[in-house]
C-alpha cells in the first residue's frame, strides 16, 4: 500500500492507483457530510425514544411522549364538540318554530348545513338543492313526504325505500311492463295526467283521451294520488296537478313511469350523520325553499 | 476512520459477510413492524368476504384505475373524520388483495362509500358524472354498463384469493358464477344460495337496473355500496375513542 504517497498540488493522499500516469486521489470525505449523517442520527436516537419506534416481540416501544394517532384525532373532535357547543346546544335544545326566527342561529345553520348539504346531499339534489332528472327538487315546495321540519327530518333519518328498519316506503307499479293496463290506457291515463297540471291539453286534440283516461285514473291511481291527483304525503305519492316533476312531465315521459314504474332511493342518514347535523340539514333545506324565489 | 474499511474491502469472504449485514438492516427494518401486528391490526371476526360479484367490481375498480384518483383510507385527522366519518382500521382491509389505500385524491375518499348514495345515483354518475354532478372532472364510463360482465372465471378469482388468505370455502369457490349472477338478479332462481353463503347482509339487488345479463355497471356499483361495510368495528371503536 502507497497510501503515503501525496499528491503535491493538493497535499491529499492518493490511492497509489495509477492510470497513463494520472493517480487517483483519496480526498477525504468533506466534513459537512459527516456533520449530516452524525445529526440525522442523532435525531433518529431521540425519535426512538420519544416516539413509538421498536418492536419488542409481539409489542412495540410507546416512546416516552406517548403519542397516538388515535388519541390525537379523538382529542381534536372533542375540542372542536366543545367549540361547537355554543350554538349546537341551542339548536338542539329549541324547537323548529323557533330557530328560523334566531338570526344567528340561522347563521350557524346556513354555514354549517351547507357543508354538510354539499359533502351529502348535493351529490344527488344538485349543490343549489334543485335536483336532477330522477332526483327531487328541494327548493320546489312540492314534498312526497310532507314539507313540515319533523316530516323532512323523519325523511332524512330512515331514507326513502332504504335499508332502515322503518324506512319510508312507495312504488309506483308498472303499469305497462307487469301488464296491469292494456297500451291504450295508458296513453289514455298519461293524457289525462298531464292534463292535470296542464289544462289546455284537456280542449287540444287529445281531449278524448284525456276524457277516456279519467276513468283509467279513477279506478286505478286515485288510491295513492287521490280524488283530485293531489298525491298523499301518508304514501309518499307526488302531487300531479302541479308543474314539479321528478322524473319529467313531457307525455313521453309520463309514459315511461306508467309503464316501467318508479321507485326511487333516498339512503337513511341516521347512522351516517348525528341527530344535531340531521337537525341542522332540515333546517337549511327549508330554508333554501323559503328563500327560494 | 476508513481503516477497517480499507482491511475489510480487500477481503472478499469479509466484504461479502458486510454487504449481506448492511442489507440485512433494510431486510430486518421492513419486516420488524409485523411482529407487532398481533398488537396493531384489530380484531373483526364478524367481517363478511367479497361476494363474487364484488370481487368482480373490484376487479373493474383496479382495472379502470379508480384508484390513481380516490383513496379508500380516512386518515386520523379531525376533517376526514368530520367528513367521511369514523377513521379507517388496518383489519378493515385485511380482504383486499392488493390494497387499494391509495396516496392522491383527486376524487373524494371511498372507504365508506357503501350505502352513502343510490344505486340509480351511481349508475347516472358513472355513465356521465357531469348529468349529476355539474362541476365534476371525472370521466364517464358509460360502457360499464353496455358490457356484459364476465362471469364464468370467478371461481378461480375466489381461489386465488383463497391462496393468499381469504377464507373462502369450496362451496363458494364452486357456485362463484352462479352466486354472481344470483347477487345483481334478486328475481332468479341463484339469488337466495347468494344470502345463505354469504350472510343475511349481503346485498342483492339489481344494481344497474337491468334484469338481463348483469354488467360491469352492476358488478362495479355492488362493490361501491359495500365499501366500508363488511365490518362495524370502526363505528365500534370510533365509539369506544369518544367515551
Amino acid at each position: 500500500m502507497a497510501i503515503e504517497e501525496r499528491d503535491p498540488h493538493t497535499g491529499h493522499a492518493t490511492t497509489g492507483h495509477e492510470w497513463n500516469g494520472i493517480k487517483e486521489l483519496n480526498t477525504p470525505v468533506p466534513r459537512p457530510v459527516y456533520f449530516f449523517l452524525a445529526t440525522t442520527f442523532l435525531f433518529s436516537l431521540f425519535y426512538w425514544v420519544l416516539m413509538p419506534a421498536w418492536p419488542t416481540g409481539v409489542s412495540y416501544t410507546k416512546g416516552l411522549l406517548g403519542i397516538d394517532q388515535r388519541t390525537t384525532v379523538a382529542e381534536n373532535l372533542r375540542q372542536a364538540a366543545m367549540e361547537r357547543a355554543v350554538w349546537a346546544t341551542k339548536i338542539e335544545a329549541s324547537d323548529y318554530s323557533v330557530i328560523p326566527a334566531d338570526a344567528s342561529l340561522m347563521q350557524v345553520v346556513r354555514q354549517t348545513g351547507r357543508t354538510l348539504f354539499g359533502d351529502n346531499c348535493a351529490a344527488c339534489h344538485g349543490a343549489n338543492a334543485k335536483g336532477g332528472p330522477g332526483f327531487p327538487n328541494l327548493t320546489a315546495g312540492s314534498w312526497l313526504w310532507g314539507g313540515s321540519p319533523e316530516a323532512v327530518a323523519e325523511t332524512i333519518r330512515v331514507g326513502v325505500n332504504s335499508t332502515h328498519g322503518d324506512a319510508r316506503v312507495a312504488q309506483m307499479p308498472a303499469f305497462g311492463k307487469d301488464q296491469m293496463l292494456p297500451r291504450s290506457d295508458i296513453e289514455n291515463v298519461a293524457a289525462f295526467v298531464q292534463s292535470l297540471s296542464n289544462p289546455s291539453i284537456a280542449t287540444g286534440p287529445d281531449a278524448g283521451k284525456v276524457a277516456a283516461g279519467r276513468q283509467v285514473f279513477a279506478t286505478n291511481c286515485t288510491a295513492c294520488h287521490g280524488e283530485a291527483g293531489k298525491g298523499n304525503i301518508e304514501m309518499g305519492a307526488p302531487d300531479l296537478t302541479d308543474t314539479v316533476w321528478i322524473y319529467g312531465g313531457d307525455r313521453q315521459s309520463i309514459m315511461t313511469t306508467l309503464y316501467g314504474g318508479r321507485q326511487g332511493h333516498m339512503p337513511t342518514w341516521e347512522a351516517r350523520l348525528s341527530p344535531l347535523d340531521r337537525k341542522i340539514l332540515t333546517l337549511y333545506i327549508l330554508d333554501l325553499r323559503r328563500r327560494a324565489p | 476512520m476508513f481503516g477497517l474499511h480499507y482491511k475489510l474491502e480487500r477481503t472478499t469472504i469479509g466484504f461479502a459477510l458486510a454487504v449481506i449485514v448492511a442489507a440485512s438492516i433494510g431486510g430486518f427494518v421492513e419486516i420488524a413492524p409485523l411482529f407487532t401486528i398481533d398488537e396493531t391490526v384489530e380484531k373483526a371476526p364478524d367481517m363478511r368476504v367479497y361476494t363474487p360479484l364484488e370481487i368482480a367490481g373490484r376487479n373493474i375498480y383496479i382495472r379502470e384505475g379508480c384508484y390513481a384518483c380516490h383513496s379508500q383510507m380516512i386518515r386520523t385527522l379531525r376533517d376526514e373524520v368530520d367528513r367521511y366519518g369514523p377513521y379507517s382500521l388496518a383489519v378493515e382491509s385485511q380482504y383486499d388483495h392488493p390494497m387499494l389505500w391509495g396516496s392522491k385524491r383527486t376524487g373524494p375518499d371511498l372507504a365508506r362509500l357503501g350505502g352513502k348514495y343510490s344505486d340509480e345515483w351511481h349508475v347516472a354518475h358513472l355513465i356521465n358524472p357531469r348529468n349529476v354532478v355539474s362541476v365534476s372532472k371525472m370521466p364517464p364510463y358509460g360502457w360499464l354498463a353496455r358490457t356484459t360482465l364476465r362471469i364464468d372465471d370467478l371461481g378461480e378469482h375466489l381461489e386465488t384469493l383463497r391462496r393468499v388468505g381469504v377464507p373462502y370455502t369450496d362451496e363458494m369457490i364452486a357456485h362463484a358464477s352462479a352466486d354472481a349472477y344470483g347477487q345483481a338478479r334478486p328475481d332468479s332462481t341463484y339469488a337466495e344460495a347468494v344470502r345463505t353463503r354469504y350472510g343475511e347482509a349481503t346485498q342483492i339487488r339489481s344494481f344497474d337496473g337491468r334484469s338481463n345479463e348483469p354488467t360491469e355497471m352492476a358488478a362495479l356499483v355492488a362493490y361501491l355500496q359495500i365499501l366500508g361495510r363488511l365490518t362495524d368495528v370502526a363505528t365500534k371503536s370510533a365509539a369506544q375513542a369518544g367515551e
